[in-house]
């Protein structure tokens, strides 16, 4: 008996042993490459470095002083909420709409329309701002187009007008990631159990009542992930803007994580000096910022989760 | 819920349609002025090629270097997909199936980091593989692009090793595999569908990557990769749009292919990824 138990707990302590050694890779490579580089963008934000000398110039918090006291930060971040409320507001809603019309039971072709308008999400984001930038050029397709069923006469200069460029980028941004929240709205939509419809269909409920007073309720729930989801998203849109407008013209599509990418790395291509310490600084407030807002949608999720929880039981 | 009207229901697909068209417009136009000359460009609105040029791939894939950048990229995006779906499933493995010290620790870390704001760990990083001396090669992008904390394809492969019958492994062992041969013989075949969803996000997320590549192939114009290269047409080559839109179908048709054959897979994991 006593043998048998510790050929158990042998078996048992090998067992986990075995089950550290296939942790352990993950860890390394999360430890080294995922915790230590989070570390050390706080470390270097307290030093004036260009990122090529040694690291001796501790100067504390005075580049988050000068970030605050620099108007275009102040401006790269109001592009990106700007971007982000915009690609948020839209996005959202007409997602859900197509989700309904394609979650409808007697739909043909479902399939077919979901790879269609999923495919801008699979696409390479630098590339589709390298396509659009010709597109939306001053002699591209969609000038030639305007001209050509007279709806204007001389080109429109899309990417070098702000508002126009912005309002660009918060439709191509919209546009490429329409798809992704359609999923999240047909697997929320999926999850409503189908005798509530079947139900409503026998008190004589028609869609839109049906749609008013079973469907968008249930979906709260997942309308605050969707939100927090799309949010966080719009807060990061480097591969965009930068292949779409660069930040043109005149820095006021420069979003924060193009702004950040300027200081640590635009130095080369520009022959201005590379300011890695500044660039962390601002790479730290952007995390912030992104932490704060989703940490308000995190506590709303959870509000709502116990809300509907205790109301069906 | 059901739509009754047949009247409606043609106005739906009709807008579907219309709106569908649209949608995938910015592809028609890539693929159909990848055949254009650059003259048809500028002198003609219609996007539909006068005739087949096959001249432009020649040039994309030949001046512009996408031979380069193509196979870069591959050997990128494969490196990084294997290695993903190796960590990931090993560890899925030791916390769905075995019940060690630190387990809840290791599961609230793995969630928790997505709570953690991120900085701009792309500096660290670069400096990491400058000074591992990894810059004159792809090992440094690749080390880069396998990093972070992987947490929905650990959870997902956590959840679906817990639900594995024990008679599976136990039978396993009865035979005579150790630990590790349960689970590389018996254990990972079985997850097939969990692997499957992770090579296919994997994939389109490194294949598609542009800040990585772009700050570590800074000076090394050579290791650039697809997304990378095609910034060689907006500056150099401006005015080559034949050429630019032969670059962007070389790019894209390889993903586009993937996600076509493999799209439920990547679709279930978008779907998982919600839910968890």
């Amino acid at each position: 008996m006593a043998a048998k138990n510790s050929n158990l707990s042998k078996f048992k302590r090998s067992r986990q042993i075995w089950a550290y050694i296939f942790i352990m890779p993950q860890a390394i490579v999360f430890l080294g490459l995922s915790l230590y580089p989070i570390i050390m963008s706080y470390v270097y934000s307290l030093y004036s470095w260009d990122g090529a000398s040694p690291l001796t110039n501790f100067i504390g918090f005075d580049n988050y002083i000068e970030l605050f006291q620099t108007s275009r930060f102040w401006s790269a971040l109001l592009a990106t909420v700007i971007y982000m409320i915009g690609t948020t507001a839209l996005g959202v809603g007409s997602s859900l709409l197509l989700a309904i019309v394609l979650n409808a039971n007697n739909m043909k072709g479902k399939a077919f329309y979901r790879t269609i308008y999923f495919i801008p999400v699979i696409a390479t984001t630098a590339i589709i701002g390298v396509i659009m930038k010709n597109i939306f050029g001053i002699d591209g397709t969609v000038n030639q187009l305007l001209q050509y069923i007279g709806l204007v006469d001389q080109p429109i200069s899309w990417l070098n007008t702000s508002t126009l460029a912005m309002l660009l980028l918060i439709l191509i941004g919209t546009w490429k990631n329409l798809g992704i929240n359609m999923i999240y709205w047909l697997s929320g939509l999926q999850a409503i159990p189908t005798d509530l419809y079947e139900s409503a269909q026998l008190d004589g409920a028609g869609f839109w009542k049906t749609l008013f007073h079973i469907t968008l309720p249930l979906l709260k729930p997942i309308l605050v992930v969707i939100l927090l989801l799309s949010v966080v998203s719009g807060m990061n849109a480097f591969d965009l803007v930068k292949t779409f407008t660069n930040g043109n013209p005149y820095h006021t599509t420069e979003t924060l994580d193009l702004y950040v990418f300027n200081y640590a790395f635009g130095g080369g291509l520009t022959g201005a000096t590379t300011r890695m310490g500044y660039a962390s600084a601002a790479g730290v407030m952007l995390g912030m910022f992104t932490l704060l807002i989703s940490g308000i949608f995190g506590l709303i999720s959870v509000y709502t989760r116990r809300k509907i929880n205790k109301e069906t039981g | 819920m059901i739509i009754t009207s047949k009247i409606v229901k043609y106005i739906i697909h009709f807008i579907l349609l219309l709106i569908g068209l649209i949608w995938i417009f910015p592809f028609i136009w890539m693929v159909l002025g990848s055949f254009r000359s650059n003259t048809d460009f500028i002198v003609s609105g219609n996007p539909i090629p006068s005739e087949l040029n096959w001249d432009n791939y020649t040039r994309a894939w030949v001046d512009a270097n996408f031979s380069g950048y193509f196979v870069n990229t591959v050997i990128m995006t494969v490196a990084t997909v294997a290695i993903v779906v190796l960590l990931c499933a090993l560890t899925g493995y030791a916390l769905g199936r075995v019940d060690f010290p630190g387990k809840k620790t290791i599961l609230a870390i793995v969630v928790g980091i997505m709570f953690i704001p991120k900085g701009y760990t792309i500096i660290p990083l670069y400096e990491l593989v400058d000074q591992l001396g990894l810059t004159n090669s792809l090992f440094g992008i690749i080390l880069a692009e396998s990093s972070g904390a992987h947490t929905l394809f650990v959870l997902l492969f956590t959840s679906y090793f817990a639900t594995l019958p024990k008679e599976m492994e136990e039978a396993a062992i009865m035979d005579g595999c150790g630990f590790v041969r349960t689970f590389f013989s018996v254990m990972l075949p079985l997850a097939k569908p969990i692997i499957a969803t992770t090579v296919i996000m994997q994939f389109i997320w490194t294949w598609s990557s542009f800040l990585v590549p772009t700050v570590l192939t800074i000076s090394k114009p050579e290791l650039r990769t697809l997304a990378v290269g095609m910034q060689n047409f907006v500056g150099q080559y401006s005015t080559d749009w034949a050429g630019m839109a032969a670059g962007a179908t070389i790019s894209l048709l390889p993903v586009l292919i993937v996600f076509i054959l493999m799209q439920r897979y990547f679709i279930e994991g978008v779907a998982g990824a919600i839910k968890q």
